[in-house]
């Protein structure tokens, strides 16, 4: 009896020993070198592997990183401008602080302000829909309420506003990640920078229709009149195909467009103050009296 | 899957005539746990709209049903409703998602839990009669008589077995067991209804009764004949019933034919060399683990491609 | 011996030929028509008319815009009152030129006299080129244009024309009309299709749900006296009328995944193409009208018109009585392939075959549950595709595996969908799942192109 377990013993203890060293030399000879400096760069990152950067999750982005000469083209939105800084002190690199972005509905198509003409009884999704017609309200631009932006975000910042029929992004989730961007099929949500103190302005609409047209098929629509380019002082505002677009480079957040819209359709978000739209236009109306009496008395000079 | 039910009520009328009040008793507790389960499952974990009114669940609860003894106690079946919609199913991802057969997985759970429940076949006594007689089905009968030295041949004059009887089944078995009638009637509606393909189940007995023939013949005394083994145990009902399921069957005709000589042939081996007397749930079981490669190799001719 | 029918798949709805007994009546002139620009496979015709020129029936008003286009004709004769953009049936913007209707005046070569002339020119040369001058396109619903399809690429030949009477699609009994009222014709039309190919066999294959039109054709063929014309009676079968299935029944031959019906072989002509063709060859007269069919069970007048082309759709339901009440859902089209109408105010293109209307307990989707497995999607596809899988894969995006398992060879007919017992939406997926396919195919043939030009230099 104490032979079989002295033997047992023995042997386990030597198949033991055996295969350990079997295992250690595998390791040792199949071993793949890698830069230290990647498991380093990797556990800064935040870990979320939603592919904001372009590159396929936080290690692919890390190896990346390491690669490049430079931080330039490698930024990591979800993680800030406080993770890039350590990844830049581990590589000895130079990082620019980069100005937070959020994500923006530009579409105020409610189902108020922007009735149903026809019922979709297909699959629910806009990729499905934008694939088969233009919707089902009068305007062929705006989002299409199946909420494809909701499915495809990993941070839960969109849900969808059964009220309205329009995506809502909670801005302390959002990441600027660009998920939701490339899954609307309508490319009605940009990435926009967050503006000082969450401060931003925007046209909520993405409608290229003439503008009758544009506000036959919604209340809210940018028609295209131009009012807001003509009053902004700051050139931030250009005029396209009858939309306009704020340039968030150039916008001082005056808020003068938003109060010269017609329809509304410029929104102004995270503003202190709600908009005194008759005090703003007070102020264009003496701007205005101002530069013509100035003008006048150039030419006056010149006669 | 309400033709899978209507198919199925003959069968369950019969084992209720010749089993009794017992046998409602095992029926109703499975039928009402799947169901319950599935809904509890489904509305309060899943937190998704009930799936109750595709009528699966009522499926594998009579399924479960078919392939207990009448005398198992309430609670093994609740047990057995559990594994199968609970573990085989839900886990998976509800319905048309699991691999496995609910039904077996939940019968073979019990199977390998509970020997003694599972294996106490008692004599029919209908639904007046009196007290029970237990006793072995006739494949627990030769499987034990053959290892204890006797033959075939013997052990069937000895038990007085008929193909008659086991026919219209008044011999010892799960209810799934007996009435074999029943169940090819409901086979044929089903047929009929084309909701289900007949060639698995053709492939099946036709596997297991060239299986038996071939044994049979090289030993008569060792081996049961093709006859016999197309009536006994689960056959009848497993290719019915299991084997035909959508969900974890191949989907082309030759994948199902290979799926169906499979089975057969897994099932007289473990009758014949296994320890168990029934094979059929092994080997269905077996066989829907190789569906998803069935399907892979047995893909569908496509237009205008070599 | 069994009528002949493809080999793969196929479903057998209901045909609901209810209005077959309708006679074709030409609709009163609308006020106004909107011609697209773009009513044809293959690159948009481009205008050659501006606001306020006059213009006559038959007259040119748009150019072929690429080899793969057509000539378009205006329709009417009126004043042309704009040329811009204006919403189709999905809603979406296309060139439209729009004419206002002043009186019925045709072009003075245009023969619009009732003789049938059956006397063909030799010259096959002229004929397709009378063909491309008439802007024929496919009037099968593909609206290819027909003097590309009868211009072979040189190494191909032709050995069969076939006709498509078939009509798989339920309602739709325009071709059916046809073939009664306007055989003589018809047949006129395929003979010169059968010169132009080169004299080969020509099959005219009807199903076997119009035998009046079957008798009337054999009629018609023994009365002219044209040889090498046969009629072939197909099985009642859906989709009998798509053209890799017409092929593969009436010739048993397969074509493969991306080539053309002459690879094998074929020629597939739909019959009121042929129609069209006996009227541009003989006649003169360019295609500026087809036959649809107006129809449905909540619709109370069923009617087969001859309806120019650009007419507004509000304008046909209109005349007939408007929309009916219980109806919900209008198609242009047959309720397998045909498109929902999204804007009623978009007018017909050459291609229109119907306009139907269902109820809402006729087309209301039921709520999708799970896949049970069941294979009869696969059983059901034509095409011998997975569309259980294709949906999966379509709805995860793996645009790789869609082309191995043949998503681009999926002819988009419905078989799936109308056979699933889980109300999967199988084809909503698949055409996406297709979409990035082709989108793939065109991307590696463009950088296919630009490497091999970047290798020249």
């Amino acid at each position: 009896m104490t032979n079989t377990i002295i033997w047992t013993i023995a042997i386990i203890t030597v198949l033991g020993v055996v295969l350990a060293l079997v295992l250690y030399l595998v390791a040792k000879k199949f071993k793949v070198e890698e830069d230290p400096r990647i498991d380093e760069v990797e556990k800064v990152m935040p870990g979320a592997n939603c592919g904001g950067c372009g590159f396929a999750g936080c290690r692919a982005f890390a190896e990346a990183a390491v690669k490049a000469p430079n931080l330039d083209n490698n930024f990591c939105p979800v993680g800030g401008n406080d993770v890039m800084a350590k990844v830049a002190a581990i590589l000895g690199y130079e990082v620019k602080a980069k100005a937070p972005q959020v994500a923006v509905v530009r579409c105020n198509g409610t189902c108020e302000a922007r009735p149903r003409v026809n019922e979709y009884d297909g699959f629910s999704s806009c990729f499905v829909k934008a694939n088969l017609y233009t919707g089902d309200t009068g305007c062929s631009y705006g989002c299409l309420g199946c909420g494809d932006c909701v499915g495809a975000c990993q941070f839960g910042a969109l849900s969808m506003d059964p009220a309205t029929g329009l995506p809502v992004v909670d801005e302390t989730k959002c990441t600027a990640c660009g998920a939701c961007v490339k899954a609307c099929p309508k490319r009605v949500i940009e990435l926009r920078p967050k503006g000082p103190r969450g401060m931003r302005e925007y046209v909520s609409c993405v409608n290229k229709e003439k503008g009758p047209v544009a506000k036959k098929a919604c209340a809210n629509a940018c028609i295209g009149c131009g009012l807001c380019a003509k009053t902004c002082t700051h050139e931030a505002i250009t005029v396209d195909a009858n939309l306009a677009y704020i340039d968030p480079a150039k916008c001082k957040l005056c808020r003068e467009c938003e109060a010269v819209c017609p329809t509304g359709a410029i929104h102004g978000v995270n503003f202190p103050k709600p908009l005194d739209k008759d005090a703003v236009k007070a102020r264009i109306n003496e701007r205005k009296k101002k530069a013509a009496e100035a003008k006048a008395v150039e030419t006056k000079k010149e006669d | 899957m309400l033709d899978v039910v209507i198919a199925l009520v003959p069968a369950v009328l019969c084992s209720f005539v010749f089993y009794g009040w017992r046998e409602i008793l095992v029926m109703a507790v499975s039928v009402g746990s799947c169901l319950l389960l599935e809904w509890a499952i489904t509305r309060y974990m899943l937190k998704k709209p009930s799936t109750l009114c595709d009528l699966s669940a009522v499926v594998t609860g009579i399924l479960l049903g078919l392939n207990l003894p009448y005398t198992t106690p309430w609670w093994v079946v609740f047990i057995g409703a559990v594994v199968a919609i609970g573990v085989a199913k839900m886990t998976f991802g509800g319905l048309g998602q699991n691999i496995w057969n609910p039904a077996l997985v939940g019968r073979v759970f019990l199977l390998v839990s509970f020997p003694t429940y599972m294996t106490t076949w008692s004599q029919p006594q209908g639904l007046f009669g009196a007290d029970a007689v237990t006793g072995a089905t006739p494949l627990g009968v030769i499987n034990e008589g053959l290892m204890g030295g006797a033959s075939v041949k013997d052990l069937m004059a000895q038990h007085g077995y008929d193909y008659g009887q086991m026919l219209f089944a008044n011999l010892g078995g799960s209810a799934g067991e007996v009435c074999a009638v029943a169940l090819l009637l409901g086979f044929v509606y089903l047929c009929v209804r084309k909701v289900i393909k007949p060639w698995i189940t053709l492939t099946i007995f036709a596997t297991v009764a060239l299986t038996a023939l071939i044994f049979w013949g090289i030993n008569p005394d060792r081996f049961t004949g093709p006859v016999f083994n197309l009536l006994t145990g689960g056959l009848i009902l497993g290719a019915c019933f299991m084997a035909t399921d959508y969900v974890t069957s191949p989907m082309s005709l030759w994948g199902g034919v290979v799926f169906g000589v499979g089975i057969g042939f897994l099932t007289m081996m473990i009758r014949y060399f296994g320890s168990y007397p029934e094979g059929v749930s092994f080997a269905i079981l077996i066989m829907n683990s190789f569906v998803p490669l069935i399907n892979r190799a047995f893909k569908q001719k496509k237009f205008g491609r070599k | 011996m069994g009528k002949r029918t493809f080999s793969l798949g196929g479903v057998h709805p209901h045909d609901n030929k209810i209005s077959r007994e309708c006679r074709i009546e030409p609709l009163a002139l609308a006020p106004t028509v909107y011609i697209s620009v773009a009513q044809h496979i293959g690159a948009p015709s481009v205008p050659c008319v501006a606001p306020g020129d006059k213009v006559k029936v038959g007259q040119v008003i748009a150019q072929p815009g690429g080899f793969v286009s057509a000539f378009i004709h205006s329709s009417v004769s009126g004043t042309v009152k704009s040329v811009g953009p204006r919403a189709d049936l999905a809603g979406r913007p296309f060139t439209h030129i729009e004419i206002a209707v002043e009186g019925d005046e045709w072009m003075e070569e245009i023969d619009r006299t009732d003789t049938l002339v059956t006397e063909i020119p030799a010259d096959n040369k002229a004929i397709i080129e009378k063909i491309r001058l008439a802007g024929i396109v496919g009037l099968g619903g593909a609206t290819f244009p027909t003097h590309v399809k009868l211009s072979p690429p040189p190494g191909s030949k032709c050995e069969r024309v076939i006709i498509n009477g078939c009509e798989c699609e339920p309602y739709l009994t325009s071709d059916y009309r046809v073939l009664l009222e306007k055989g003589e014709q018809v047949v006129v039309g395929a003979a010169i299709l059968k010169q132009v190919m080169g004299n080969v066999p020509c099959t005219i294959a009807i199903e076997e749900n119009k035998p009046e039109a079957i008798a009337h054709i054999r009629e018609v063929i023994a009365k002219l006296g044209y040889a090498g014309i046969e009629v072939m009676e197909m099985k009642m079968m859906y989709p009998q009328g798509g053209e890799k299935q017409l092929i593969d029944a009436v010739m048993r031959r397969q074509v493969g995944s991306g080539a053309l019906p002459i690879s094998v072989g074929a020629v597939v002509q739909n019959v009121g193409t042929a129609l069209a063709v006996y009227e541009a060859v003989q006649k003169n007269k360019p295609l500026i009208d087809n036959t649809i069919t107006v129809t449905g069970e909540c619709f109370p007048k069923q009617a087969n018109l001859l309806v120019r082309v650009g007419t507004p759709l509000r304008y046909i339901i209109d005349s007939l009585g408007g929309v009916p009440e219980e109806a919900v859902k209008v198609i242009s089209g047959g309720p397998m392939m045909g498109r929902a109408v999204a804007n009623l105010d978009s007018a017909t293109l050459k291609g229109t075959g119907a306009i139907l209307f269902l109820t809402e307990k006729q087309t209301r989707r039921a709520p999708e549950t799970n896949c049970i497995r069941c294979g009869k999607c696969a059983d059901a596809c034509p095409m011998g595709l997975e569309p259980f899988l294709l949906q999966k894969l379509s709805r995860a995006k793996d645009t790789e595996a869609l082309e191995a398992n043949a998503a681009q060879d999926c002819i988009e007919c419905g078989c799936c969908l109308y056979s699933c017992p889980a109300h999967i939406p199988l084809l909503d997926h698949i055409r996406v799942g297709k979409g990035f396919v082709m989108s793939a195919i065109r991307a590696r043939a463009a950088a296919a192109k630009a490497a091999a030009e970047a290798a020249k230099k």
